[in-house]
């Protein structure tokens, strides 16, 4: 009867609606990010084959804008072998976590003023949390393959994803100084109230160390050590085929979807336009989801960046990524660090 | 220290690289024993990729030789051509004629840079810079296309013939190749402004590799990856064959003998055998393309084999028995290919056939260096020092 009560309440419809609100949301995301997920690598084809003097993909529909679809499909009917030494529960889940550990961020990104799935107080050690279990898929894809050039790959992995957190986590101290929180969407409100309305102009010390540190995280060049084709082949997932290497490769490009959203979030001001420009050109506050489309050209931008990268640099080798995380980039965050403070304390 | 070692029983990684890697160049196999990430010690295993060329020719005609020689070095192989062309020149007492030497120097010259090229570009790929890659392309297919429009080949090109080559240029051609030529600096260019300066480039090159010029002699080194070390040894300055006396160009040097001074002497040496080209086309005389005055040695030209009765004879002498009137004895002749000292060592004992050839390959000398390269460096390491040695396993195994 009790149950029967509690159904009928107010607070039970409530909290239904919650979830489903929740649930509509989670959908949007996900589905919203796949796309941006699949033509982010036809993006990437045909602006580093425009950078290299050729045409990138042509075939599949009106200059490839199929070719996504088309390599999903042909990667999903492929078969999907398992190594006959692998470590075979392990080997299954692998591709999951990396998966789940990089979709699951995107659950705490604004992604315009209110739009957020979940609006946690520690969005920020969110992020980081969930970049460091996705480190744990990629080296249990090493160790499970049973292989060795994957297992050169997973070790490589871990040492550089557990450094470069290190140098991250330092660069995004100076952002939590400033806005004093680690609510995403406060940190994009603190710095619309910021006179630069970015906080990549008082922060460019830590920028850099993060625009590095997220290449390096996310296994980009020059920082693709863990995949270095030309040195392990396809590093941690060599043995991996059909739709278990898609989930690395879709885990890899939301990877960097949601490290370029860090950025906008953390340095670039998020959905919000600087103040002074908003001055220029007023009448912008009042067309319909801006703060979206201001936040989407931004993300390609820094999109657009990592493959500007990719298309200009070689590889560092193993050693000098090591050297570069720990010599260079923590001294770096850790200066900015006091820095911020000390103006903190002093303002 | 030892015993401690000793109780944690602790043993290298042993990794099979090749002969399916992406940068092992074709189908080198290197046995690598790693101590985490730096090479313990290096094994190369060759001859994956063994035909029995040097066999083979024994069975064949000087003539039917040439073809053989294509497929050694592949991406080169006008040179081997050429090369193998000089030799048994040498071997018979003929000389091609000066229009026939110019056309000669002109395809080696153009084989080095297409050769250079695609060495910079796999060079680059291995450490990771990939729009080099195919920036190079762009420049090889210009060349490749001008093979094409020259002999109707693209790879596999057998043009030079015992005694001259054959067939003329013609204007177009030259015109095209000039052209060339003075597109190529500014192309050169912007695969510099890409790695030149690059500082991860130089971290991945200086420093990696490094063998002095005395060492480099001793293991035979030669070509582009001998003067890296700073050995002025250019056998296109030091012995001269075809029109290389008669045209102007330096012979790059390195300092260090590290895999960046290898990387820029042959730069240097793409920009310099354009240089040659462009001499070449300019001083290009004019007359015959076969030695005119060895009937028994080069092939009849085809319209006189069927209105010239002596011409006939001799032609099908020369293809279904061979040079009959080759001198007993043996030779070495040895030309500067891209890859380094391409040596022809043939002993005739008076047959249309040689009684034995043997090939000095480059890419076999150069191959057998990589340990001494590698060890005590890192795995990334070992791509870089396959790529500087410049190999090719079609030529490394014949």
């Amino acid at each position: 009867m009790k149950i029967f009560e509690f159904i009928m309440s107010e607070g039970f419809f409530d909290m239904f609606l919650d979830i489903v609100i929740i649930i509509i949301k989670i959908a949007v995301v996900v589905g919203v990010a796949m796309l941006h997920v699949m033509y982010a690598t036809w993006a990437e084809r045909k602006s580093i084959g425009r950078m290299q003097v050729r045409m990138g993909p042509m075939e599949v529909g009106f200059h490839g804008l199929l070719q996504p679809i088309a390599d999903g499909v042909k990667l999903f009917f492929k078969e999907d072998i398992i190594p006959a030494n692998a470590d075979k529960p392990v080997f299954y889940v692998s591709p999951v976590i990396i998966m789940m550990s990089t979709l699951v961020s995107l659950s705490v990104i604004p992604f315009f003023d209110g739009f957020v799935v979940a609006n946690i107080n520690i969005g920020l050690l969110f992020i980081l949390a969930m970049s460091s279990i996705g480190a744990y898929g990629i080296v249990l894809a090493g160790w499970s393959s049973n292989s060795k050039y994957p297992f050169l790959g997973g070790l490589r992995a871990s040492a550089q994803v557990i450094s470069y957190e290190v140098a991250m986590g330092l660069s995004l101290v100076g952002v939590m100084i400033m806005a004093g929180s680690l609510n995403l969407q406060d940190i994009v409100k603190a710095q619309a109230a910021y006179p630069t309305g970015m906080y990549v102009v008082p922060q460019i010390i830590a920028f850099f160390v993060f625009v590095v540190s997220a290449l390096a995280e996310t296994n980009r060049t020059p920082f693709d050590m863990p995949e270095a084709e030309n040195e392990l082949v396809a590093g941690y997932f060599t043995e991996y085929s059909g739709i278990r290497f898609a989930l690395f490769f879709l885990g890899e490009y939301v990877g960097m979807i949601v490290m370029a959203c860090m950025a906008v979030v953390c340095f670039l001001g998020g959905w919000t336009l600087p103040p002074f420009i908003v001055k220029i050109v007023p009448f912008v506050e009042s067309v319909p989801f801006i703060g979206l489309f201001i936040f989407l050209a931004k993300l390609y931008v820094c999109i657009f960046f990592y493959y500007w990268i990719r298309a200009t640099v070689p590889r560092y080798r193993y050693d000098q990524v090591m050297a570069l995380g720990w010599k260079l980039l923590i001294p770096l965050a850790l200066l900015n660090i006091l820095i911020t403070g000390v103006i903190k304390i002093l303002a | 220290m030892e015993e401690i070692k000793n109780s944690l029983d602790t043993k290298e990684l042993v990794l099979s690289m090749g002969p399916q890697h992406p940068s092992t160049h074709g189908v080198l196999r290197l046995v690598l024993e790693l101590d985490g990430e730096t090479i313990k010690k290096c094994t190369p295993y060759v001859g994956y990729l063994h035909r029995g060329i040097e066999k083979l020719s024994e069975t064949m005609t000087y003539h039917s030789t040439i073809p053989l020689t294509d497929r050694m070095d592949y991406i080169s192989s006008m040179s081997n051509n050429v090369g193998y062309c000089v030799a048994v020149e040498k071997l018979f007492g003929i000389e091609a004629p000066e229009r026939a030497k110019y056309i000669r120097t002109i395809v080696s010259e153009m084989t080095r840079i297409s050769s250079h090229i695609i060495w910079v570009a796999t060079h680059a790929l291995d450490i990771g810079a990939m729009t080099v890659f195919l920036y190079s392309f762009r420049e090889r297919e210009w060349l490749l296309d001008l093979f094409e429009e020259l002999c109707g080949a693209r790879l596999t090109v057998s043009y030079p013939r015992i005694g001259g080559v054959r067939n003329d240029v013609s204007q177009h051609f030259l015109d095209s190749l000039y052209k060339f030529t003075e597109e190529f600096d500014s192309r050169m260019d912007e695969y510099e402004t890409l790695i030149d300066k690059n500082r991860i480039w130089l971290k991945r090159t200086k420093g990696i590799g490094v063998i002095s010029a005395e060492e480099a002699i001793n293991w035979g080194l030669s070509g582009a990856t001998l003067r890296g070390s700073g050995v002025d040894y250019d056998i296109r300055k030091r012995f001269p064959y075809d029109a290389y006396d008669k045209v102007d160009f330096i012979v790059p040097l390195g300092e260090k003998g590290d895999v960046y001074d290898r990387y820029r002497c042959r730069m240097i040496e793409l920009r310099q055998a354009n240089r040659i080209i462009k001499q070449c086309i300019e001083q290009m005389p004019k007359g015959p393309i076969m030695a005119p005055d060895a009937p028994k040695f080069t092939l009849p030209a085809k319209d006189r084999v069927l209105s010239d009765m002596e011409s006939l004879i001799h032609h099908f002498v020369l293809i279904t028995k061979g040079q009959m009137a080759a001198p007993e004895g043996e030779i070495y002749v040895a030309t500067e290919v891209p890859k380094g000292e391409l040596g022809f060592y043939i002993v005739s004992d008076g047959s249309g056939r040689p009684y034995r050839m043997r090939v000095r390959a480059p890419s076999f000398v150069h191959a057998s260096v990589l340990p001494r390269l590698s060890v005590g460096h890192m795995l990334a390491d070992v791509i870089a020092n396959i790529g500087t040695i410049d190999i090719v396993l079609g030529e490394c195994d014949r």
